[in-house]
């Protein structure tokens, strides 16, 4: 039937006809174009769950609501210490009880308004608004009265510690002194608001409303959002009024949420974006050997572990729960199974978090883990219970548990029984303390050992161990009421040896952000939080 | 044919009612909900969310606030994205996916019927094993590896398209391309079965014995009947192409539906669970109902009842 052949001809050519004008001429990567134009293009994981800094609480949103607003206090871009952001300065009084902040004449939102210590009384009385029902209003339970007005025991806000002395003059009270206070301000919890934009949509206890969108928005930091296309991309740009906008060097940032580690990888090989949010677990190795200027790993605050349900036999016993503990070899673990150049974790709070580093240590030591096993009444693992590990569903979790499942089988001669569960069951079968062994990530809050310590008190509402200790209780509550560095320092040095001795958790390696980045970027240094001020990166153009 | 319009209309409230019930309950007997996560929020902070959400209502008064609203049109705020009502999002997204779908079904009905007519018109000839044989690949090559190899050859060997993105008119033609392929397969196979029944047809030769050229016997008389069981096939097939590919979406980076769609089940996004199920389940029952009509049209041997 010769007649059709026609029909696939045309059809073919009809396909090569177009890829080749696809194909026409060396068009310009982003990359290139971002270069030129100092745009910056980043890969931002997800689609983030909204730009509202009083609503939102994930990194996602961070990276984009810190282009957008600014705090009193802002970061270093290097080691992150507290530099003047919408404050110009700030006075502490009554040891470190009290603080004035000056904000500075030339702050202004993007419309041209005056930010004023107004705005700021309006920020905090929205975020701690019960009706308004913000997850991170526990970020300013530090200020006087902030729990008891978000717990509604009282409704007077006059009564909380923010108080604007006059329209550029700030005083917060704090229900006792914190060190960490100017480096909590560094979370957009605490960042201001623009009342007039807020009252014009719905208010200030009404939730997702339409301020955050590009037509609406008013905002005060170095970029304005200039477009939101859902799952597609957010663009910020230079934000013109911003009090610092000379030093402000790129032009904008375009926010790209890649879900797919693979695609972004990809989008990354084309010159589509100059960072990414991580490396492909298969593609670590060619980056480390080959791209070594492209790729970046850095410790994260953060750290991977196992909890262990107190209350179920054998895991009740502390000899159980230290053998266990004593017969991972976490180096090989981090060198073999996660391999991204993860830390071994040999206590619970990642080294140099505030400046703290743990003295105790929980060592690999199958000899010992051996004894204790048999001291507890399972020699060489006989009559050992079978028992269960649970984590959530994803690949990387899996790869791990099987290792420890078979690392324990080797080690202790004692049977694990591996069990999956989708997200949020797994939350929930964690939550309701339904399970013996856990998987558990916890990633700090903020830069200090507290946010690490402070869970494992009794009954705390992220210890899901059931795991109880009075003596321990007590030294997290003395280091939350002392002041001095060192003293304090030194009651977490004491909780965390506890915590080490007794075991509810069991860590396992601190958590590495690796990334890929163009040579191009500049101003993006390694620190634990992960934090980029936008104002000091830029485009290198030449490279 | 107003009136088969009609009552097909009115049969699908009851329909649309008992699947958004059954919907309703059903999520809520999954464990966890939208406003657990890794991190527990303080127990005074998760009452405020209750009561914000009227968690706090017993389920009997959620799930009537929930129909009201619903009669209204109204599919209530996302519990995942705040900010974003999931008329919105769904709004927003299945304009992506209707553009995706459409263009991967005009490449999936245009490979597929013309291959498949050209294999039963040489039926056991090399013209016949080959589209045949390639079909067969196509079916069983899953989407997940077809996207990957088409990215890897066109998008990142060669250079011509982006690997990922929508913002390009050249970005649709690798996700059109890798969806449309895998149902081209399928419309293929069927074409070929149907077309070989119809050819050796009585009607069929009797046109050939009034001496009428080939390819007007096989494209006037034949294709007309022959088509009818691809027919039923696109009606299905393009309520899955046009409502999203989550693998599709997620490879490319396609800001379609399919990935809500998949995703708010992982999240219990409660209001989105519900509102991509209703939305689906209209687009099924509507694309039905234009098949069946496209049906009788083009099959005298049916009638409208």
């Amino acid at each position: 039937m010769p007649r059709f052949y026609p029909i696939i001809i045309n059809s073919l050519l009809l396909v090569t006809l177009s890829l080749s004008i696809a194909g026409c001429g060396i068009r310009e990567t982003n990359v290139e174009r971002g270069n030129r134009e100092q745009i910056l293009y980043i890969g931002n994981g997800t689609e983030p769950e909204g730009l509202d800094p009083h609503i939102v609480t994930g990194v996602t949103e961070h990276n984009i609501i810190s282009a957008l607003f600014e705090g009193l206090v802002s970061e270093d871009p290097i080691d992150l210490h507290p530099v003047p952001g919408m404050a110009k300065n700030w006075e502490v009084f009554e040891d470190g009880k009290r603080y004035i902040f000056y904000l500075r004449e030339d702050a202004i939102w993007s419309n041209g308004d005056a930010v004023t210590a107004y705005d700021f009384v309006y920020s905090y009385e929205r975020i701690l608004s019960p009706a308004l029902a913000a997850e991170y209003a526990y970020m300013l339970y530090a200020m006087e009265n902030a729990r008891a007005f978000n717990a509604r025991e009282i409704t007077d806000f006059s009564a909380v510690g923010a108080k604007a002395l006059d329209d550029k003059k700030l005083e917060i009270r704090l229900e006792r002194p914190i060190p960490y206070f100017l480096e909590l301000q560094s979370h957009y919890s605490w960042w201001p608001v623009h009342p007039p934009t807020i009252e014009k949509f719905g208010g200030m206890t009404e939730r997702g409303t339409h301020w955050t969108r590009p037509e609406n928005i008013v905002s005060n930091g170095p970029f304005n959002l200039t477009d939101w296309m859902i799952n597609q991309r957010i663009k910020v740009r230079k934000n013109l009024h911003y009090w610092d906008a000379e030093k402000v060097k790129l032009n904008g940032i375009n926010f790209l949420p890649i879900d797919s580690r693979d695609t972004e990888e990809r989008a990354f090989r084309v010159g589509y974006i100059h960072l990414t949010q991580t490396i492909p677990l298969h593609r670590v190795d060619y980056y480390r050997n080959e791209r070594p200027d492209s790729s970046r790993f850095d410790t994260y605050l953060g750290t991977y572990c196992y909890l262990f349900n107190v209350n179920t036999p054998p895991l009740d016993d502390i000899r159980v729960r230290k053998a266990l503990s004593l017969s991972l070899n976490r180096e090989e673990i981090t060198q073999y199974v996660t391999r991204a150049g993860e830390q071994s974790a040999y206590h619970f709070t990642p080294p140099d978090t505030g400046g703290y580093n743990a003295r105790a240590r929980i060592d690999y030591d199958s000899e010992k883990a051996r004894d204790l096993l048999a001291e507890a009444g399972y020699p060489n693992g006989e009559g050992f219970p079978e028992i269960e590990l649970l984590y959530n569903t994803s690949e990387s979790h899996r790869t791990l548990a099987e290792a420890i499942q078979q690392i324990w089988k080797k080690e202790l001669n004692i049977e694990i029984k591996l069990l999956n569960q989708e997200w949020k069951v797994f939350l929930n079968s964690l939550h309701s303390k339904n399970y013996q062994i856990g998987r558990f990530g916890w990633i700090g809050d903020y830069n200090d050992p507290n946010t690490f310590l402070d869970l494992w008190v009794t009954d705390g509402g992220n210890n899901r161990t059931g795991w109880s200790n009075p003596e321990y209780d007590n030294l997290i509550s003395l280091a939350s009421k002392t002041f001095a560095k060192e003293e304090r320092f030194n009651y977490f040095q004491d909780a965390e040896e506890i915590l080490l001795e007794e075991l509810p958790v069991m860590p396992i390696y601190f958590y590495m952000r690796s990334l890929l980045i163009q040579p191009s970027v500049r101003g993006w240094y390694p620190n634990i939080l992960d934090h980029h001020p936008y104002k000091y990166v830029y485009l290198d153009s030449d490279n | 044919m107003f009136n088969f319009i009609c009552k097909r209309v009115l049969y699908a409230i009851p329909v649309i009612l008992i699947i958004a019930t059954v919907t309703f309950f059903l999520i809520r007997l999954a464990p966890g909900d939208p406003l657990s996560d890794e991190k527990v929020v303080p127990s005074e902070i998760r009452v405020n969310l209750e009561a914000h959400y009227g968690f706090d209502n017993p389920l009997w008064l959620q799930y009537l606030h929930y129909m009201r609203n619903l009669f209204q049109g109204d599919l209530g705020p996302s519990f995942k994205y705040t900010g974003w009502t999931v008329n919105e999002l769904i709004g927003q997204s299945f304009l992506v996916s209707l553009e995706l779908g459409l263009l991967s079904l005009i490449i999936a009905v245009l490979l597929g019927t013309i291959s498949g007519t050209i294999a039963a018109v040489n039926k056991n000839s090399s013209l016949d094993y080959f589209p045949m044989s390639i079909a067969m690949v196509g079916i069983c090559m899953p989407t997940f590896v077809m996207g990957p190899l088409l990215i890897l050859f066109f998008g990142l060997y060669l250079g011509w398209f982006n690997p990922l993105g929508w913002e390009l008119w050249s970005d649709r033609i690798l996700p059109a391309l890798t969806l449309g392929i895998y149902y081209a397969a399928y419309i293929a196979r069927l074409t070929r079965s149907g077309m070989l029944e119809i050819l050796s047809s009585d009607y069929i030769r009797t046109a050939r014995a009034k001496g009428l050229p080939e390819w007007r016997v096989v494209l006037v008389h034949g294709i007309k009947t022959g088509l009818l069981p691809v027919v039923a096939f696109i009606g299905p097939a393009s309520a899955g192409l046009i409502s999203g590919s989550f693998v599709v979406e997620t490879i490319f980076q396609v800001p379609g539906l399919g990935r809500f769609f998949i995703m708010a089940a992982f999240n219990r996004d409660y209001t989105m669970v519900l509102g991509t199920v209703l939305f689906y389940a209209i687009l099924i029952i509507l694309l039905n109902l234009i098949v069946d009509i496209i049906q009788v049209i083009i099959n005298p041997r049916l009638k409208y009842e």
